[in-house]
């Protein structure tokens, strides 16, 4: 599933509610799907304050399902990362002042089964999420 | 109080010096933004001391809800005021847990309780909270 957005706020309950119910066939308990909603709704959110910085601009959605793995990527052209290790830290914030609570990627890294983060400065940023569903279930 | 125009996603009541927001959609970054002025003309307007969220129609949140419910800690912890969250779902339960919120803000099974909080020290809401949950 590929999903191509605009870079504004209103688009990112679509963003979430669409993984979602992409991954409905996986039959996720309401916990898991949660966790997918929260971690892409921080991501598409970072894309949109931090990549495009409130201008206009595209963010990549794809989605994959592989046996009970779900497989998300979401992409910007923005002005990336220059401190990855930095900018994942929890509470830290470049956007204070708009009452960022610095813990996006640390959401994205506790809802999900494994984060990684691809940047380059002045050219974008990639985030790949995976999270195994069914895992705590007995059926 | 002057009359604030309708904001579509809360409705709030005043009871003397709290201000309860009940908040009826989703918090994100987007509805989010459209609370933050809001909320702070409420509490400006009407010379609130404590505020209290309502989570009551709140079926989603990511990590812009805490920084909304942080700001307005800040806005009234100046005057001692204090903030509280009540009616709190799992989901956004599980927010609230792993940001460490529950620290700085109260929560309460009802905005009743949390009223009735308010009034009371924090040692006295802290003692209640850890014997009957």
């Amino acid at each position: 599933m590929k999903l191509i957005i605009e870079s504004v706020s209103e688009n990112e309950a679509f963003a979430r509610t669409v993984v979602a119910a992409y991954i409905t066939r996986l039959d996720p308990t309401l916990e898991e799907l949660a966790d997918v909603k929260t971690a892409v709704s921080e991501a598409v959110t970072n894309s949109i304050i931090h990549g495009y910085c409130g201008k206009s601009g595209e963010i990549e959605i794809t989605c994959e399902i592989q046996e009970q793995e779900v497989i998300v990527r979401i992409t910007d052209t923005g002005i990336g990362i220059a401190d990855i290790a930095k900018a994942m830290e929890p509470l830290y914030t470049t956007k204070p002042e708009w009452e960022r609570s610095g813990m996006g990627f640390a959401f994205m890294e506790a809802f999900m089964d494994s984060l990684e983060v691809t940047s380059e400065p002045g050219k974008g940023t990639s985030v790949l999420m995976r999270k195994q569903i069914g895992k705590g279930q007995d059926s | 109080m002057e009359a604030l125009a309708e904001n579509r996603l809360v409705h709030y009541e005043l009871h003397q010096n709290c201000l309860v927001i009940y908040v009826t959609d989703d918090l994100d970054h987007h509805t989010v933004l459209k609370l933050r002025e809001y909320s702070d003309r409420l509490i400006e307007a009407g010379n609130m001391k404590h505020v209290i969220f309502d989570f009551t129609d709140v079926g989603f949140m990511d990590s812009s809800g805490i920084g909304l419910i942080m700001g307005r800690y800040k806005k009234v912890m100046f005057l001692g005021g204090r903030a509280a969250v009540t009616n709190v779902g799992e989901v956004v339960n599980r927010i609230f847990t792993l940001s460490g919120l529950y620290k700085i803000i109260e929560r309460y099974d009802t905005v009743e309780e949390a009223l009735e909080g308010m009034q009371k020290s924090r040692k006295e809401k802290d003692s209640y909270y850890e014997i009957n949950h």
